[in-house]
């Protein structure tokens, strides 16, 4: 099995010429490709790239890269969606649709993986990086080169998962990977590789990320900031990192395993001599349950912010909310088994599971019940992120009820493997994490970039997303009482027939609300000049990060504010004293850009790249350069940069100009809020 | 508000310039590593655990383990955690030769540690009792083996370190690396009596 070639098992043959399908999506990423990098280098702006984007450190522009990897991740797994759902709605009787079975297992396997791992963690770190620092009153996390880092192993995990469409295949194994299936023997092609090390990549990243904002978060509050005045987004990423931390070296080693035996031949998963493959299972969703509540805490602390902020009120029970995102933090590690009730362990565990199952979605229920207790006398306003929020509120609630009805193992026996599961998780993943993100994207979009996105093409997308959502997902919940099974490309049964034109129609309408997406994105950039940002409020917001402008300046605080309440910027409003100005300036210590991070992201693509064709020179001299570039930053000690006091105090007083011209600290159009006084 | 303008200030900004606490930040941040490292290890011994009886008609455990030669290994590795104690001793105590001459005690006594271990899976694998000849005996290369990687980045991270003593002295930021890598170091000792307890003395049972 030891090649001993220069390129592994690479060879021209790889390169699937035989499918339409992927040669002509090859020939789309290369276009897209030629497009982007043309007008790079069209603009000039290289250099431009090189210093502001590559070799940055500063926390806001890693979460809009973040974001970025996300958005373009949700086209990807998106075009794998509506394949599935044409193929479904084509292939009945002696139809067979145009995807072959050995195709179909492909993309369902990619569109898993690439929606969990390469489009929600990607979007819920963005956010993380994005607002947390400035909701806490800190100039950046803790570490910012490791955040670099984190940024750079997913991109490069993602494009490993891209580069497996033209060269070579992907998994057929599902996003789970489940041996026998996974290991060499039934799938000896290099498609199961490509999914482990682009999960192990980006594994170690959100790890990182994990330590990091832990970290930042309970050592770098502003003075006066205690744990039960931060805000609620701060909370759940909290919750979510120490589910990163805990949860994510699980999966590191079910994979490690697996990759040892199909590179090594051990027998830890194989049928026979010794493996156990109920392990692999066991090891994986001890992860893979922690890891939806990691995709569905961060959305949760979105909505945290906007109900209160588009409501006018504090946050309804916040004390509740914290016990409640706890609750659901410790619990979520005592109920993996629920996915593999079928595989035999006996009634007596079993209800144990089933009983930790139904006893989590009571956190759940009490946030719900604060949104709408939140909501109840307060002044609403209707803006994008607040639709996002109020679409959540009742699909969600559908999808926590189809949740319960599976953890009950008696019905997981009719319901498991059928439509019934993968209506449930998508009717809790698209409007919990999916809306989530896209109200967390709009509502700090402003705050990013400095400009608002178009409200009107906002309001389209969510309809048609909201609309979408019920036509694709509700019929799978008849398909699946109907006794359906998933991950089929072709079937025989008319009954099921017409379900499946329903959702597809309902993918053909999510695919508008993709297009209204785009358009709004296009749209804003081009009318930026109209929306622009001037005050750095443009919520009428109630914590910090409205304090600063948008965006904020590379230090995000000129001075560290000292925090009295919760909502602490809604404390200042109330007490007049926004935009108060500061009476001295000082020289701050900045991060200074470094090529480093972005190399070991390109060395690890290389590491990737090598082990998957067992090109063994190639990951060889990757991983030994890869510890190069770490030592190197590890034996650095200057490399921080300092912003003088001087010029602090020129941008500041920049600001302080333009706040006084559009009448932002005129105090009294804030007197009307009233934050929590704890 | 009846504050007076200086009080505003007070009310409303932190002192400034803030305090620096890289170090304290950087220890804090490497023992929640430790912390997932602890999960990394967990899972590998539960999965040692599982496959603990699948010999697959090869080796038992009995059959593989010498107690004499884990006695050797933990020895050497436990005197090993002294060595680094002595070494961030005399880190506190501003006395850099002392610390290279500890470090340099501490990273023999690893490496002795490694070659053992190494000794160790040799004989097996030439006795064609290799990690791909039973569930067991994958499970037992992969825990032991990933507790003798991390003693190796420990070795290599340790000869980083000397040099940067060597060439910059004990700065502050050496010192923080160095209060990690101890760290680190202790860990990997507290790891290898669970490795030594679950594996070893429980596989002779």
């Amino acid at each position: 099995m030891l090649e001993t070639d220069l390129i592994g098992r690479l060879r021209l043959s790889s390169i699937p010429y035989q499918s339409g399908i992927v040669m002509g999506a090859t020939a789309f990423m290369i276009l897209v490709i030629v497009i982007v990098l043309g007008s790079i280098t069209w603009y000039r702006k290289w250099g431009y790239l090189y210093r502001e984007w590559l070799t940055t450190l500063d926390h806001k522009k890693i979460g809009i890269m973040y974001v970025i990897v996300a958005l373009v991740m949700l086209l990807r797994g998106f075009a794998d969606a509506v394949m599935m759902r044409s193929q479904q709605a084509l292939a009945f009787g002696s139809a067979r649709g145009y995807l072959p079975p050995q195709h179909y297992d492909q993309i369902f396997s990619s569109h898993g993986t690439i929606m969990i791992l390469f489009m929600a963690m990607p979007f819920l770190t963005g956010l993380m990086n994005v607002a947390v620092p400035l909701q806490i009153g800190a100039r950046d996390v803790a570490f910012p080169f490791m955040n670099a880092l984190s940024l750079w192993l997913t991109a490069i995990s993602a494009m490993l998962i891209m580069i497996s469409l033209p060269i070579g295949d992907f998994s057929r194994a599902g996003w789970s990977g489940y041996p026998p299936l996974s290991e060499l023997r039934y799938s000896p092609t290099v498609g199961v590789d490509y999914w482990i090390w682009a999960l192990e990549l980006t594994g170690i990243g959100s790890l990182m990320t994990g330590i990091n904002f832990l970290t930042t978060i309970l050592r770098m509050r502003a003075p006066g900031m205690t744990l039960m005045r931060m805000p609620m987004f701060v909370w759940t990423t909290a919750c979510t990192n120490i589910l990163m931390i805990l949860a994510f070296p699980v999966l590191t080693i079910a994979l490690a395993l697996l990759a040892l035996d199909r590179y090594l031949g051990t027998h830890f998963f194989t049928a026979g001599m010794g493996g156990n493959l109920m392990l692999y299972v066991n090891l994986f969703w001890m992860w893979g349950h922690p890891e939806v509540y990691i995709v569905i805490l961060p959305a949760f602390g979105v909505y945290s912010e906007i109900v209160p902020t588009f409501a006018g009120k504090p946050l309804f029970g916040y004390t509740s909310m914290v016990y409640a995102t706890c609750a659901i933090t410790l619990i979520s590690f005592t109920v993996w088994l629920h996915h593999f009730f079928t595989m035999g362990a006996g009634p007596d565990v079993n209800a144990i599971f089933g009983l930790a199952t139904m006893i989590i979605g009571i956190p759940t229920g009490v946030k719900i019940f604060n949104w709408l207790f939140t909501m109840f006398r307060g002044r609403i306003v209707f803006p994008t992120p607040m639709l996002w929020t109020l679409g959540f509120i009742i699909t969600f609630t559908i999808g926590g009820a189809s949740g319960v009805m599976l953890a009950l193992p008696p019905a997981n026996y009719v319901l498991h493997n059928s439509l019934f599961v993968i209506a449930h998780f998508h009717n809790v993943l698209i409007p919990g994490t999916l809306f989530g993100m896209f109200a967390g994207y709009t509502y700090w979009f402003p705050k990013a970039l400095g400009f608002r996105l178009d409200e009107r093409w906002g309001v389209r997308a969510f309809w048609a997303w909201l609309l979408g959502f019920y036509f694709a997902f509700m019929p799978l919940y008849v398909l699946g009482f109907m006794g359906m099974p998933r991950r089929m490309e072709h079937y025989t049964n008319p009954a099921w027939r017409p379900w499946l034109e329903i959702a597809a129609f309902g993918v053909l309408l999510i695919l508008a609300g993709i297009g209204c997406q785009v358009t709004q994105l296009l749209v804003s950039i081009r009318d930026r000049a109209k929306n622009i940002d001037a005050s750095g409020d443009p919520w009428d917001g109630r914590t910090l990060e409205w304090t600063v402008s948008s965006p904020a300046p590379v230090y995000n605080f000129a001075r560290i504010p000292h925090v009295h309440t919760r909502d602490a910027f809604s404390h200042q409003k109330e007490k007049g004293l926004v935009h108060h100005r500061p009476d001295g300036f000082h020289d701050i210590k900045i991060p200074r850009n470094t090529p480093l991070a972005f190399a070991v992201g390109m060395l690890a693509f290389g590491f990737g790249f090598g082990m998957v064709w067992h090109i063994w020179w190639l990951a060889a001299i990757t991983f030994l350069l890869t510890l190069v570039c770490l030592i190197v930053r590890g034996s650095s000690d200057d490399v921080e940069d300092i912003v003088s006091g001087a010029e602090v105090e020129r941008i500041e007083k920049a600001r302080y100009r333009e706040l006084s011209a559009i009448g932002a600290d005129d105090q009294s159009r804030y007197a009307h809020h009233q934050p929590a006084h704890v | 508000m009846s504050m007076s303008a200086s009080e505003l200030q007070h009310y409303l900004f932190a002192p400034h310039p803030e305090e620096e606490e890289a170090t304290a930040n950087a220890s804090f941040g490497f023992w929640i590593y430790l912390m997932s490292d602890c999960i990394l290890f967990a899972s590998l011994f539960a999965t040692f655990v599982t496959l603990s009886r699948s010999y697959a008609g090869g080796p038992t455990s009995q059959e593989i383990i010498h107690l004499g030669h884990t006695l050797e290994e933990t020895l050497v590795l436990l005197c090993s955690s002294v060595t680094c104690g002595f070494a961030m001793l005399a880190m506190y105590r501003r006395q850099l030769r002392r610390v290279l001459g500890w470090l340099a005690v501490t990273f023999v006594l690893g490496l002795t540690f490694i070659s053992l271990e190494l000794q160790e899976f040799l004989s097996l694998v030439a006795a064609g009792h290799g990690p791909t000849h039973s569930g067991f005996l994958s499970a037992f290369f992969t825990l032991v083996a990933t507790h003798g990687t991390h003693v190796t980045v420990g070795l290599l991270w340790m000869l980083v370190m000397m040099a940067q003593i060597a060439v910059k002295g004990l700065s502050e930021p050496v010192q923080s690396r160095l209060i990690r890598f101890s760290m680190f170091w202790h860990f990997l000792d507290i790891v290898w009596v669970g490795v030594f307890t679950v594996v070893y003395l429980n596989g002779v049972l």
